[in-house]
């Protein structure tokens, strides 16, 4: 199946199409927040002032993926986030804590189903076909796209606008700083791997694909296979999980031009895809991704993206140094990448 | 892709019931679970009737195997879910590709909202074990890795209609080759959150519900959870219990009308009940009982109402809720009411609606009012709708 169009708002200039990755966005934090758009352009007015920044970012995302391709109405949408709406959840709580259960109004309550965005989407397009919200932590967005590429196996949608979603609010970055999983101190995203140290830095990202049964003329990428496996015990079960991925795809890793990993810059966390580039990735040439989007459960669906759009332009995009590889064209990406270990990804991706 | 997915097996927890058994039973005896509230800590306990299960996290936690400091909704789902996975009684369950695939709407909520007590005081506070299954694909993980289920995890939360969701998600996951057996439902244990975001929009009725009377005033919340065991047809051919119940349609629609009130026509659930129809190969009038949706509130009803006079119009299958039992157990309903739907189809059962005094004047039908058995059901179509829009119906059919 094809990748016919993608919008993403991410916390680099993704969502511009001149701009993209020109510059890395450097943050002298262990947060990186999205670079949002003028929303204007995509919502209306009085719905810009009551949505929260989550429900902003997918919407605009979302209608701005559905400009790309051309496309009023999909024939399906699927988001997936892992955290849904934190900001409204986070305020009916609060509130709901400090008025002790009492004076409160529906507005957060409404907004803080993990649907909304999904919800909202079809709303707006007034779309009543098939609408589906997956929230399955470091999976909510690969299960949103396997359910994409069901749908069209099965003939269901000859098009499915597919999503990830995440925010971090100031509650849900405390909370998740007390779990340990930042560093801490002088951290800059430019220099994520340049030092093994304890911890990642945050991310946030809302990123759309529409994708189709049948090609286009302007296609962005053909999304091979999707592959997802949980909890595995070892590095080998890992590099086996890999082997079968490519065997069943029928393809070779000296056939893959690129390969995108998901190192998070926390030293343990990025043990295992040190393994790999000594192990079976050793004649690859592998990029990182998590510098630029930062770390979060649904982090995936960035690095989708960037391999769409470096095999639609056959090339890395700037802020990737000019001699990582050779000037062949780039026409067939592996992305593995996993979230703390637990949810691990493999995608395929080809130029069309 | 034209493979049949059977049911091999049903868990069930809910006010009714802490397991199927209870369930039907209460099912049979026209035993409401609806009362005062005895387990959630609200300020509403005396005005807002619940439907909560009659065991303390503790007592759950000794059923289930599994820590009683752990959310209320991963104790509940664990429960069902054991229940469905020992009643499907597959012995090569280990070489077989599975999965679960859950549903809830707030996840590991009742815990962060005891976390979020002492957090808002000093933000270096608050036991972070009450914050870290938060997510709602936490308390999945919690339940699978109990379970032993490794090859395919998801979690869904469309509102109401999460479990209806999950319950076909699984089924196509089967059709499509990806997977030989899914447990698949979901489940939801009451929280502060739920029933006071509920009462802000005041469709809570603070008296037992009625759904489908002309005389509604809205909902009970409910609790519990509800799973089936979904397996490929070369499964079933291996099964002693010979499964003759098949998922045979499905819909998911979006009625596109408002975040959280349905069209006054019912277009969403008209599409899912006529999409589920359609994928079934049935027509209407093959439909022998509809688990209604039916939660009680004034837009629900007369918008499912509605729907289903659009479609069925001049001739009636049999209705009902459920919900007059268990209250609105929200992403637990469509597992439950799966679980219930596919218990009439094996006991040629039906069962009333409870409370209903009054027919709702602008419908042409009355839902059951009695318990009814020795019926024939050959095919039962269940509903449930959300909030976002989100429309699910399911058709279950004895072949």
């Amino acid at each position: 199946m094809y990748i016919i169009a993608t919008a993403n708002i991410s916390p680099q200039n993704t969502f511009e199409q001149n701009e993209v990755l020109k510059n890395i966005v450097e943050y002298n934090s262990n947060q990186l927040t999205c670079i949002e758009p003028d929303y204007k352009s995509f919502i209306d007015a009085k719905l810009i002032r009551r949505m929260s920044r989550i429900i902003k970012m997918g919407v605009t995302a979302a209608t701005k993926c559905l400009q790309n391709a051309g496309v009023s109405q999909p024939d399906a949408i699927v988001t997936g986030t892992a955290y849904g709406c934190l900001e409204d959840t986070g305020l009916f709580l609060t509130k709901m804590v400090e008025y002790n259960e009492e004076l409160l109004t529906p507005t957060a309550f409404i907004q803080s189903t993990h649907n909304t965005i999904g919800g909202q989407i079809g709303l707006m397009l007034q779309c009543h076909n098939y609408n589906n919200a997956f929230v399955h932590r470091g999976f909510s967005f690969e299960s949103a796209l396997q359910d994409a590429i069901m749908l069209l196996q099965e003939n269901e949608a000859q098009n499915v606008l597919v999503g990830a979603i995440d925010e971090i609010t100031n509650t849900s970055h405390t909370i998740l700083s007390r779990l340990g999983l930042y560093k801490q101190g002088n951290i800059c995203n430019s220099n994520l791997f340049a030092k093994k140290s304890k911890g990642t830095i945050a991310g946030e990202g809302s990123s759309f694909f529409l994708l189709a049964n049948e090609p286009t003329e302007n296609n962005c990428a053909k999304l091979n296979a999707l592959h997802t496996f949980y909890k595995p015990n070892n590095v080998s079960e890992i590099e086996g999980s890999i082997n079968n991925f490519l065997i069943e795809n029928a393809i070779l890793l000296k056939n893959i031009d690129l390969i995108i990993v998901g190192k998070n810059g926390d030293a343990t966390n990025d043990d295992v895809y040190e393994e790999l580039e000594k192990s079976i990735f050793k004649n690859n040439v592998t990029i990182n991704y998590k510098h630029l989007c930062g770390e979060y459960p649904t982090a995936a669906a960035f690095a989708l993206w960037l391999a769409t759009d470096i095999v639609k332009e056959g090339k890395l995009p700037a802020v990737y140094l000019k001699n990582e590889l050779s000037e062949n064209p780039i026409k067939s990406i592996l992305v593995y990448t996993n979230y703390q270990n637990i949810h691990h990804t493999l995608l395929l991706i080809s130029a069309c | 892709m034209s493979n049949k997915v059977f049911i091999a097996g049903l868990g069930a927890i809910s006010a009714i019931g802490n397991n199927v058994a209870e369930c039907l039973a209460a099912l049979q005896n026209e035993q409401s679970g609806i009362g005062k509230m005895q387990y959630l800590q609200s300020v509403h306990k005396d005005k807002i009737p619940v439907a909560e299960v009659k065991l303390s996290n503790n007592e759950l936690a000794k059923i289930a195997g599994l820590s009683g400091t752990k959310s209320r909704t991963a104790l509940l789902s664990l429960i069902a879910a054991k229940e469905a996975l020992n009643h499907a009684a597959i012995e090569n369950f280990n070489s077989l590709r599975a999965g679960f695939i859950s549903a809830n709407s707030v996840g590991g909520m009742d815990k962060t909202e005891n976390f979020f007590t002492e957090f808002l005081q000093n933000n270096t506070k608050g036991k972070l074990r009450n914050i870290i299954n938060h997510e709602c694909g936490s308390v999945t993980e919690l339940v699978a890795d109990k379970l032993g289920i490794k090859n395919y995890i998801s979690t869904i939360s469309t509102a109401c209609s999460s479990s209806a969701n999950a319950i076909f998600y699984a089924a196509r996951l089967i059709k499509n080759n990806v997977l030989d057996v899914v447990v698949a439902g979901g489940a939801d244990a009451l929280t502060k959150f739920t029933l006071n975001g509920f009462n802000t929009l005041m469709i809570l009725d603070n008296k037992p519900c009625q759904p489908f009377d002309e005389n509604r005033r809205g909902l009970n919340l409910g609790e519990g959870a509800g799973y089936i065991v979904l397996v490929s047809e070369k499964v079933a051919a291996t099964l002693k219990n010979n499964p003759n119940i098949i998922l045979s349609g499905y819909c998911n629609a979006n009625d596109a009308y408002h975040q959280t009130a349905s069209s006054p026509d019912g277009n969403g659930s008209y599409l899912a009940m006529s999409g589920a129809l359609k994928k079934s190969g049935l027509l209407p009038q093959d439909i022998d009982y509809i688990n209604l949706h039916g939660t009680g509130t004034n837009n629900n009803d007369i918008a499912e109402g509605t729907a289903i006079k659009r479609l069925f119009e001049p001739s009636f299958p049999k209705m009902s809720s459920t919900k007059a039992y268990t209250g609105h157990t929200l992403g637990a309903c469509g597992g439950l009411e799966a679980v219930f739907s596919i218990l009439a189809l094996q006991h040629q059962i039906i069962y009333p609606t409870l409370r209903l005094q009054t027919p709702m004047k602008d419908l042409p039908f009355v839902p059951e009012t009695i318990f009814a058995k020795n019926v024939k059901v050959k095919n039962v179509l269940s509903n449930s709708f959300g909030f976002g829009g989100n429309c699910s119906s399911l058709i279950f059919s004895k072949i």
